[in-house]
Formats: C-alpha cells, sequence, structure tokens
C-alpha cells in the first residue's frame, strides 16, 4: 500500500473525528501500517462542516496532510458541497445515502452509498452512524483489516457500549460485503442509479 | 533599631534576620520594619517551625522584606508574588506559606492574583503593607492612595477612587481579613499570628506611614506625625461593614478583624471531589506530598 | 539517571496526538505539578494531564493566567516538584518576563509552546514556527535557553523526558518548541516502561545550612538546589545576587552572575545539543530544519537526489543552544546551506551567521498556517546546488 489519503467528514457531533482516528488506530496499532490522522480545530470542529484526514501509508508519513483524498467519507450534505471537489479522479466517495445527495460526477471516482442514519435509527441510537461508516468503510476499501477496525473501535469507545458498537459496525460492514457480493466492484458504474447497489436516496439521485 | 544594636551586644531579633544584610534599605520612620517586627514576634509564639515557613515578596521597598526575614526566602517579579506561593504551598503543602508585599504589588499589577488566590482559598498568608503610594520608583499614584491625595503622577491631587482591601479581599472568598496600621503593634501581631494559624486565605492590611514620599508630597508631617494621625484617627470596630470603611484622604481609618469564618481550601475541595469520584483508590493529597 | 516513578508511565503502544504524548511524556519524566492557562493549540496537553493525575499524586491548577502559571510552576519546582507548563504564542508572550525569573533563580522546570501562527492572536488553529528567536531571546537580559523540537508525537513523548532531564542537570527552564501541526497530528507512540525510562533526580546540596551558598556552582558551572523547609533558611531573588543568593547591584556582581548564567548552557553544549544528520558527508547542499518542517524536506530532498544533487540533511533536535560548531564545519565543505521553517527567517539568521560566508545560504521562508510544499523546497534546493 503507498500513501492513501482519507477525509472523513460531516456535521461536527457526529463522531466524524473519532472515525478517523479509529481508522488510524486500526491501522497504526491493530495492523501494521504507518497511519498520520489530522483534524481541523477551532469553530470549524464545533459546528457545520467537520473533517479529519487520515493518511495510511507503509513508510513513515512525510507530507502531514491530504491534497487529494482517494477516499472520502461524507456523513452531510454540506461536507459534501466542500468536500467532493477535492476528490482523487479515481477515488472512492463513501456516503450516508439518507444525509448526502450527489449533485455531481466526480472524475472518475466511484461513489458507495448506505442508508446509515437509517440503520443507526433501527439500532436505536443516532449516535452510532459514525461506526456503521467505519464498517462500511472497511468493507468498501479493504484498506483497514476487519479485525484491526473491530480492536480499534472496542478501545476507543465508552466502556458499556461494546455491543451496539459492534452492531453498529457489523451492519455497515455486512451491507457493504453484500453491495460487493452484489457485483459492484470499484468501477465507475458504481454510482449510475440503474446500479442494484445504488440503494440509498443519494445514490438515486445521483446523474 | 541599630542603636539597640550598639547597646546591647546582640539585636534582639537577630536569630529572625539576616544580619549580615544590615544596614536595610527602609528610611528611616518607614512602617514596613514594624511589621517585619511584628509578623517574627507572631512566629516566634505561634509555636510553629520556623524551618517550615517561606515568605514570598514581590517588587518594591516591601517586597525586600524577603531578603531581611532570615527565613526560606523569594524575593519574585513585580505583582507576581501569590502565583508563586500558590506554586510553593501546592508543590509543598507541608510549607507555611506568607506573602509580604506592598499595595502596589499586589493590588494593581498583581490584582488579579490576590482575587483568585482569594477565590480559590488557597491556604496561604497575605500581609498587604499599604503605605498609599509606590514608594520605590519615587511616589506615584497607586491602587489604594486616597482621592485628591498627591503623588509624582498626580501632581493636581489623584482623581481616581482607590480599592477598600478588607471588602476586595473579603468579597473575593479571603477567610480571615483584618486592617491594621503600623500603630497597633500588639493587635497586628496577635492578628498575624491568628492568619498564620488560619487554614485557607488570609489577608491583612497594615496601613503604614512613608514620610520620605506619601507624608512629603501631601504635606502630612514626619513619620512621627502620621504614627500621631492613626492614633487620633483610627477606629476599631471589628466585623465592620466592609463597604463603609473606605480610607478616604486624612479622615477615619476602620481598623479591625472583619471576617474570620471557615471554608475549604483549593486542596481540601480537591481531595473531597477525587475521593468522591475515585473512592478509595485516590490518595490524598496533602502533607506528605511534600518532596525533597 | 534512575529508573523513573512508575505510577506515571502508560506503557504501550498507543494512537496519540502530539499534545497528548507531550503530557505523557511530561508524567513519564516524572512531573507532579502543572500549573497552566488554556490557549489552543496547547490545551489538550492541560486536558490529558488533568484526567491522570489524580492517580499519580500529581497536582494540577488552572491558573488566572499565563503570568500566574509561570510563577506557580518555578514555585513548585522550588518546593520540589517537578513542574511544568503549556502554551502557546500569546501566553508564551505573557511568560517572557517570568521565564527570566526562571533563569535567574535557575530552576528547573518545562515550558511547552505548541507553536501558531502570529502575530497577536494570528492563527489560533494552524501551524507556525515563528516563535524560535522568542524562545532563544524573549525575556529582557542576557542568558543561554535550551529548547528542544519534536517532529512526531513519539518524539514529542521521549524528548520531554529529555526536557526534564535538561531541565535538572542544568537548573535552567528548557523550552519544548512544539508546532501545531505535531501537536494535532496523532500517530503511533511507543511508550517503554518505566525501568526503561532513565530520569535525572534533582541535586540537592550536601551542604549543611550554616556552610551552604545557594548559588556556589560546581565544576560544571551549575549549583545544587537548596531544599525549601529544611533549615537552610536561604534567600533566593530576581535581582542580581552572589553565591549568597543576596542582592548585588553593581557590575561585579553582574558580570560574574550572567556570565555563569550563560557559560553554564554553551560549555556545556555538547551534552544539550541533539542533531539528526543524514548523508552530510561529501554534500554539496545541506539543508536544516526542524519540527514538522523536517519532515516535509524529505520528499524534496529525494527528489533532488534523484536529479543526482547531493543533498545532506540536518535536523535541529536542540533548536537552543545552536549547534555553531557544526555549523561552522559543515559550512567550509558544502556550496550552500539551507534552512527551512515557517518564518521568514529566525532560526535561518544562526545558520547565516555560523557560516560566516563560507559558503551560500538560502532560506525556504514560509508565514506559517500550513507546511511548505515540497515543491517550493525542492526549488530551491536545485538553485543551492547551482
Amino acid at each position: 500500500m503507498a500513501r492513501t489519503e482519507i477525509r472523513i467528514s460531516g456535521l461536527g457531533g457526529q463522531g466524524v473525528i473519532l472515525s478517523g482516528y479509529i481508522i488510524g488506530r486500526a491501522a497504526a496499532i491493530f495492523d501494521t501500517n504507518f497511519a498520520t490522522m489530522t483534524q481541523s480545530f477551532g469553530p470549524e470542529a464545533r459546528g457545520s462542516a467537520c473533517s479529519c484526514q487520515v493518511i495510511l501509508s507503509e513508510e513513515r508519513v512525510l507530507y502531514p496532510y491530504i491534497r487529494k483524498p482517494q477516499i472520502l467519507v461524507v456523513m452531510s450534505q454540506e461536507a459534501y458541497d466542500k468536500f467532493a471537489p477535492e476528490l482523487a479522479d479515481d477515488g472512492i466517495l463513501l456516503i450516508d445515502s439518507d444525509l448526502v445527495k450527489i449533485n455531481g460526477r466526480h472524475g472518475s471516482a466511484v461513489t458507495f452509498g448506505i442508508p446509515a442514519t437509517r440503520f443507526a435509527e433501527e439500532l436505536g441510537r443516532k449516535i452510532v452512524l459514525n461506526i456503521i461508516m467505519i464498517g462500511f468503510f472497511t468493507a468498501m476499501t479493504g484498506i483497514v483489516k476487519e479485525d484491526a477496525a473491530r480492536e480499534a473501535i472496542l478501545q476507543s469507545i465508552p466502556k458499556g457500549t461494546e455491543e451496539l458498537n459492534l452492531k453498529a459496525f457489523k451492519r455497515g460492514l455486512e451491507y457493504g460485503k453484500e453491495l460487493r457480493a452484489k457485483g459492484t466492484s470499484k468501477t465507475k458504474a458504481a454510482s449510475k442509479p440503474s446500479r442494484p447497489a445504488a440503494k440509498g436516496k443519494a445514490a438515486k439521485a445521483s446523474p | 533599631m541599630t542603636q539597640t544594636a550598639q547597646a546591647t551586644n546582640e539585636h534582639p531579633m537577630a536569630e529572625w534576620l539576616r544580619m549580615d544584610r544590615m544596614p536595610h534599605i527602609w528610611c528611616s520612620t518607614c512602617g514596613i520594619g514594624i511589621v517585619v517586627t511584628c509578623f517574627t514576634e507572631a512566629l516566634k509564639k505561634s509555636g510553629i517551625d520556623p524551618n517550615t515557613v517561606a515568605i514570598v515578596s514581590g517588587i518594591g521597598c516591601t517586597g525586600r522584606i524577603a531578603g531581611y526575614i532570615r527565613l526560606d526566602s523569594f524575593h519574585t517579579t513585580h505583582g507576581r508574588a501569590i502565583p508563586f506561593a500558590t506554586g510553593l504551598k501546592l508543590g509543598n503543602p507541608r510549607l507555611k506559606v506568607v506573602v509580604m508585599s506592598g499595595d502596589g504589588d499586589l493590588v494593581a499589577i498583581g490584582g488579579n492574583h490576590l482575587i483568585h488566590a482569594a477565590r480559590r482559598n488557597m491556604d496561604i498568608t497575605v500581609i498587604c503593607v499599604n503605605n498609599f503610594t509606590y514608594a520605590m520608583t519615587g511616589g506615584q499614584v497607586g491602587p489604594t492612595t486616597p482621592t485628591t491625595a498627591y503623588a509624582s503622577t498626580t501632581p493636581y491631587g489623584n482623581y481616581e477612587n482607590p480599592f477598600n482591601l478588607p471588602r476586595l479581599a473579603a468579597s473575593s472568598g479571603a477567610v480571615y481579613v483584618a486592617r491594621w496600621t503600623a500603630l497597633h503593634l500588639r493587635r497586628l501581631t496577635k492578628s498575624i499570628g491568628e492568619a498564620l494559624h488560619k487554614k485557607g486565605f488570609s489577608f491583612i492590611e497594615v496601613v503604614t506611614p512613608c514620610s520620605t514620599l506619601y507624608a512629603r508630597k501631601n504635606r502630612l508631617g514626619s513619620g512621627l506625625d502620621l504614627m500621631r494621625f492613626y492614633h487620633d484617627s483610627s477606629e476599631i470596630e471589628h466585623h465592620a461593614e466592609l463597604e463603609k470603611i473606605n480610607i478616604e484622604f486624612q479622615k477615619k481609618i476602620v481598623v479591625g478583624k472583619f471576617v474570620d469564618e471557615e471554608r475549604p481550601t483549593f486542596i481540601d475541595g480537591y481531595n473531597a471531589r477525587m475521593k468522591e469520584v475515585f473512592g478509595d483508590k485516590f490518595k490524598e493529597y496533602g502533607e506528605e506530598n511534600g518532596q525533597n | 539517571m534512575v529508573p523513573t516513578d512508575p505510577q506515571g508511565v502508560l506503557t504501550g503502544a498507543h494512537f496519540l496526538d502530539g499534545d497528548y504524548a507531550c503530557a505523557e511524556g511530561a508524567m513519564a519524566a516524572g512531573c507532579r505539578f502543572f500549573g497552566g492557562y488554556p490557549i489552543t493549540p496547547s490545551t489538550e496537553v492541560a486536558e490529558r494531564i488533568t484526567q491522570r493525575f489524580p492517580m499519580m499524586n500529581g497536582i494540577f491548577i488552572q491558573m488566572e493566567d499565563e503570568m500566574a502559571s509561570m510563577n506557580a510552576v518555578l514555585g513548585a519546582a522550588w518546593a520540589g516538584k517537578k513542574s511544568m507548563t503549556c502554551t502557546s504564542g500569546p501566553g508564551f508572550s505573557l511568560m517572557m518576563e517570568n521565564l527570566g525569573l526562571g533563569v535567574m533563580l535557575e530552576t528547573p522546570c518545562v515550558v511547552v509552546n505548541v507553536q501558531r501562527g502570529g502575530p497577536s492572536t494570528g492563527l489560533p488553529t494552524l501551524p507556525g514556527q515563528a516563535d524560535m528567536m522568542q524562545a532563544r531571546w524573549g525575556s529582557h537580559g542576557d542568558y543561554e535557553i535550551i529548547a528542544l523540537s519534536p517532529n512526531s508525537p513519539q518524539e514529542s513523548f521521549d524528548l520531554m523526558v529529555d526536557c526534564f532531564n535538561l531541565s535538572e542537570r542544568y537548573r535552567v527552564p528548557v523550552l519544548f518548541m512544539m508546532d501545531e501541526c505535531v501537536g494535532h497530528m496523532t500517530e503511533r507512540v511507543v511508550i517503554p516502561s518505566a525501568e526503561n525510562i532513565l530520569v535525572e533526580e534533582r541535586r540537592y546540596t550536601a551542604d549543611p545550612p550554616d556552610k551552604h551558598l545557594p548559588y556556589k556552582a560546581d565544576e560544571n558551572l551549575v549549583p545544587p538546589m537548596t531544599p525549601t523547609g529544611k533549615g537552610y533558611r536561604f534567600h533566593v531573588t530576581g535581582l542580581t545576587h552572589d553565591e549568597r543568593g543576596y542582592p548585588v547591584i553593581n557590575a561585579d556582581a553582574q558580570n560574574k552572575i550572567v556570565r555563569r548564567l550563560v557559560e553554564k548552557i554553551r560549555k556545556n553544549a555538547a551534552d544539550i545539543i541533539m542533531l539528526e544528520e543524514e548523508q552530510v558527508a561529501g554534500a554539496d547542499v545541506v539543508v536544516l530544519s526542524y519540527g514538522i518542517s523536517s519532515r516535509v524536506v524529505i520528499p524534496a530532498v529525494e527528489k533532488a537526489r534523484s536529479q543526482g544533487v547531493k543533498v545532506g540533511t540536518m535536523r535541529l533536535i536542540t533548536v537552543w543552544p545552536f549547534p555553531e560548531e557544526r555549523i561552522r564545519e559543515i559550512a567550509a565543505n558544502v556550496n550552500s546551506l539551507v534552512m527551512v521553517e515557517l518564518n521568514l527567517g529566525q532560526v535561518f539568521l544562526e545558520m547565516d551567521r555560523c557560516a560566516r560566508g563560507q559558503c551560500k545560504t538560502f532560506l525556504v521562508p514560509h508565514c506559517g498556517g500550513w507546511v511548505h510544499d515540497p515543491e517550493d523546497i525542492y526549488n530551491v534546493l536545485m538553485e543551492a546546488a547551482k
């Protein structure tokens, strides 16, 4: 794995930073990669569009910021509008299709949607949205190992919430796996509304 | 002082002073020496091991006290004696920490530290020598200079309102507050003794003569005249209503002990809270944390 | 040196940002007093300390401002604690007067500055390296100081232990000059076991109180500390003083004390200075950097090397005292020295001074708020190689 740049984005309070932390931790502590996470601070981290950056690499990360993320995880429309344009041409866009409406094509990037908000509500706690997204991320990118992600989640969440969070992770992971099993590999076509993978609202709306 | 030393072989306070630093820099009839005497008397009577007492001073005439009293003593920067003392006390709770400094040092440049140490009920004693002026720098107006009084930077008379120090200290949370003048030797000594034994933030204002600058600029006569004025114009009123004890130029000075109450100190509060949270796992922070 | 108190050591592999790692390094080094005031981007250091201090008998106080913080740190150090504070630009400015008191009283302590963009409020959430000259000269008067600069969270941990050790060894406040980028960067940090973390214990005088002179220096020009509360009845002052600690207001006393304060650092510079050099021998161009800039430099260096340019690198882990001798040596053997830093030329001035016309000098400037584009560094390297 060469250098992979990832941006996780959404609203303040959605657990955006924690998602980046868990992905980085999974790679750097429970796997054998180098990971560098940086985050936006100040008012930006407290309201509206909030994001963090994770760089995964086989070698030590030197340049600390991302420039053209290969993976963009989006959990709010505002974050989508703000960050989608920077996505690398061959990148992967992962969205919560309940919250994000795709309104453009992003080079040859592929988009995968998951109704994560609905899943979170089904699990009884909207707060696990970010963990569902991590499960989805793990399935769709394969960049962190399942076990590493699971371990990183367990080590990063409040005690007593393990079961809920593991369920959330599993929900995201399995949805992603199903999507892939249905033949939706990382192709341009994945973002087309006609594909079976595009179950979410957002994907339906994409051009 | 020096005359006494000549008359007997040893200065009666030799044990408490750095005699190798005498003569001191204070002017004749200055009130700071009186405060030093009262403090050492009080300390002697207190039964406190002097080796555990630390003096912290800031800058100014009174700031030099730390240099003359033979105890562990720290002469710090202007205004910062209280935060230095805070670190000293928290670093080694076994120490009895006393701040002695002037009105400009403690109340102007260091005013924020004074109110916050009082608010926290930091377990230290603060003795504020109030001579109504910045004496070391030549008699400028200060935060306690009475309105209309002359100073080198108020050549037409002071047009600001001074602080009422006991009220400031009390409303900030001090658990012991008193005011005396340099004339009230016995009462001041007793008061310092009480303050030393008081757990928490104790504050004593001592109104002292500065004949060289304050008295001269205001044509108040000699140091003796100022002592006479204290004699004639001070009124003892314990637990006086603090809003009524402002010091106005050459008017009545209300003295006495105004506040003497109990409240948990900073360390008490910390220990209580942590015990609540961590139970027996928490080891209390206290005297055994005094290292070295 | 002795193995540290295990209570403060969180042995294991962690995913920590530079600020948290800094706090862990401090606790591992034996720091048990923290006085501070919140300021972005350094506050996480204090937050981590407050979470962990109660279980290791440490004491934290949030002071009313940075002047108070600095003084509380000095007071606690004199009370026997290993103590520290942490701040950023504006707070660092407020600490300067009393940093000088720390220097004058020869007080071991550590001051962390997580540098953001300035001047004034500047860029609270974005990186800068523009307080470097303030670190060197920020308090009034002549003095020498020690300043270290980490380039990763791991090093933030490791160097904090060094900071405390150096401060004890030389009785001087040690400045830890992080930058926001390292402070807010999360990476793998491995914390060794307590027996593998060696710490310098405070060296107290062996003399009895009646024979003791608080500022009588040893052969290293460092006086052993006087313990408070042990009957020494000693005096210390920010005024110019003699070996007794008594104020002496004349040029002779000034000459003695100021020279010693300066010389104790300069003469021990070899022990204090930590550098990381790579391919310096035979290089035509040597590029200097510190903190986050030292990471951003590498892609540029690699690219220049691929173009056949012989580039060496020197990373200043210790920035102050500056490695004068080494720079002079290198300057005699290269075409150019290049400095990469997030300011418009601060440590560059020292590099340029030490080069003394022996070679060309170049600066790759940046006003802060981000890190350099490696391409800009590359362009200067190619220019420097001409």
